[in-house]
């Protein structure tokens, strides 16, 4: 079995956020940037499987400006086999992402794609559903626990109103949420070996897909903020003060 | 072209937050139709034809629908497509997992997750944790919209007398199939809907501990929530999680206990009316949110927020 893996570069998640004052979106320069934190579950995950011997290679692929390559490294560092850098610079929506995705899983032949739930940065939570409603392939979304037997996946996804399990047959598309597993860290001689595995680059205008966005980001800003408040001093003020000046209880 | 609702339901009845996403859709258009999917769903299609605000219910049933696949949900959608302009369901488990689906195959642009409609083509939604608010304009001829129940107040649920339409059924999807759902049921309010919220993180160092705080909501008749810290240490199961990538809560009063207040558990809370912290940590970042915070140890401050809950005369519920 072949897994391809879908990591995405983002502001790192420990990074406060500041709004750009012209309105045009967030400050991402020095910023600290890293891999969006499901996907290290996804590329842990599909490590995993191929260390018990259930998958023969794990390809990391992302598509992105040219500092994305950066997450297919640290994908190689962790076990991944080999890399794919689509290069494609400017604003992409999921639609546009799941796309590239697509035209790389008719190359590569995949039997699973690895993926996020969501990305942190446009929290869209959209790129793994789209790619499998092109491929009309199944989906596992939210995948807290995944058991490959044969072709197929039973999956465990987190729900609102708690936990479902279904059954999948490959090909097919999982997203991962941060419990599925605690993703390794990656060691320096395993960093110094994946310097030399191979990372392809292909530009998405030879992919032949139209990633033109199809929403327009008309302003950004920071959203209203809540005003102080204060402290109390102990348990009986706090009851008095929810319920004769907050009235809520 | 009227917008076409996606109901959530359990087969029995519409599940609250379909209310709330009807809201937004007549905030978009006048003219809402709704579809609902099940299997025996005719007491939900009812309950939809009563909301005022739907104009016509379509119904489509099929044993292959009884357990909401996305992947037998999303061609019924995309063949109605042809007659709207607009297709919209809530930012929950159930719509996120099936808007894409239908917006992929429609070779649409997803809005997820919207908290306000500006305009029928543009709308206001959180990014980066709802760190910042983005204003996005949306060009495709058909737009998939999926809403942030908690930011929309219901409809009314009585009064109205829409038309109940059949709908074919599509093929069944046979690479997907369903084994179980674990519900955790509980008589205590839904998280999402209720009024007042109790949660817990890891803080609260075990589960067993977990009963400080299950005595205190339901004194209040609150839920209870979680962060993903406490979710993840096995304290209690992943519905309670609140945060960016869990729930996200508005109740009018949220109480954090041993909760630090990571931006990511704030992205599930923040817009709650009044907000209590109780953390040891003077310093944590819980504090700059919360309208009233109680510097103390939860194991000593919960007994004590019960007896004082105990002297009260009433309470609201
Ligand atoms: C991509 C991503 C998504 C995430 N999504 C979510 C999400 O949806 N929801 C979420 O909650 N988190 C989420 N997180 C995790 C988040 O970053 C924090 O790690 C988490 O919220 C911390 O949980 P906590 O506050 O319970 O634990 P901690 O940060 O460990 O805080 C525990 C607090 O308890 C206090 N405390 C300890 N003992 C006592 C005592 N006896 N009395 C009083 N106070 C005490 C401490 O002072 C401390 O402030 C996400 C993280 C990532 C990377
Ligand atoms: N530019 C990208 N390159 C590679 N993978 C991506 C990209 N954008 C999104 N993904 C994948 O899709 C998941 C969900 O992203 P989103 O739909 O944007 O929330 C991410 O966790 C990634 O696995």
């Amino acid at each position: 079995m072949k897994i391809l893996v879908a990591v995405k570069r983002v502001i790192d998640y420990n990074v406060q956020i500041r709004v750009k004052e012209d309105g045009t979106g967030v400050v991402t320069d020095n910023v600290k940037m890293s891999t969006n934190p499901p996907d290290d579950n996804a590329i842990e995950e599909a490590v995993k499987i191929k260390e018990a011997g259930k998958a023969t290679e794990v390809v990391a692929v992302t598509v992105g400006e040219e500092k994305a390559q950066e997450t297919v490294r640290k994908a190689l560092a962790v076990g991944a086999d080999r890399g794919i850098h689509v290069k494609v610079d400017g604003i992409l929506e999921p639609l546009a992402v799941s796309k590239i995705l697509q035209k790389i899983v008719d190359k590569e032949k995949p039997d699973l794609v690895f993926m996020g739930k969501q990305a942190i940065d446009d929290d869209c939570n959209q790129t793994g559903q789209m790619l499998s409603a092109l491929l009309n392939w199944p989906q596992a979304t939210f995948a807290s626990k995944i058991d490959v037997k044969d072709n197929k996946l039973e999956v465990t996804r987190e729900i609102d109103e708690g936990l479902e399990t279904i059954e999948i047959n490959v090909p097919a598309i999982v997203t991962c949420d941060l419990r599925l597993n605690e993703p390794r860290y990656a060691s320096l001689p395993n960093i110094m070996k994946a310097k030399k595995k191979p990372i392809e680059e292909i530009s998405a205008s030879d992919l032949g897909v139209d990633v033109s966005p199809r929403l327009e980001q008309l302003k950004v800003e920071e959203p209203p903020k809540r005003k102080a408040g204060i402290k109390v001093a102990n348990v009986a003020e706090l009851v008095q003060k929810l319920k004769n000046e907050a009235k809520v209880i | 072209m009227a917008v076409l609702l996606i109901a959530e339901h359990n087969n029995k009845e519409l599940r609250p937050f379909t209310l709330n996403a009807a809201t937004a859709a007549s905030q978009i258009d006048s003219d809402v139709h709704a579809v609902i999917i099940g299997q025996n769903s005719e007491d939900a299609a009812k309950q939809l034809s009563e909301l005022p605000v739907v104009k016509k219910v379509l119904s489509v049933e099929g044993a292959h629908y009884e357990n909401f696949t996305a992947e037998n949900f999303a061609p019924v959608i995309v063949k109605l497509a042809e007659n709207y302009s607009h297709i919209v369901c809530s930012a929950n488990t159930f719509g996120k997992n099936l808007m894409p689906r239908i917006a992929a195959n429609l070779d649409t642009s997803q809005v997820s997750d919207i908290i306000k409609v500006i305009s029928p083509d543009t709308f206001l939604r959180p990014i980066y944790a709802g760190n910042a608010f983005a204003t996005i304009k949306s060009n495709d001829a058909k737009k998939c919209v999926t809403i942030r129940p908690t930011s929309f107040d219901p409809c009314e649920s009585t009064g109205g007398s829409a038309s109940i339409e059949k709908v074919d059924a599509s093929e069944e999807f046979s690479n997907t199939k369903f084994i179980k759902r674990e519900e955790i049921k509980s008589d205590r309010p839904e998280l999402g809907t209720a009024r007042i919220v109790v949660s817990g993180g890891r803080g609260m160092q075990s589960g067993d501990n977990f009963k400080l705080i299950t005595e205190i909501a339901d004194k209040l008749g609150a839920a209870i929530g979680a962060s993903r810290a406490a979710v993840d240490a096995g304290y209690i199961s992943n519905d309670h999680q609140v945060g960016q990538t869990g729930k996200v809560v508005v109740p009018d009063l949220y109480i954090a206990v041993g909760i630090s207040g990571a931006i990511q558990h704030l992205a599930g809370m923040k817009e709650s009316k009044v907000i209590v912290a109780i953390n040891k940590d003077g310093e944590a970042p819980i504090f700059s949110v919360a309208d009233y915070g109680l510097e103390a140890d939860l194991f000593e401050a919960l007994p004590q927020f019960m007896e004082e809950l105990n002297k009260l005369n009433t309470i609201q519920k």
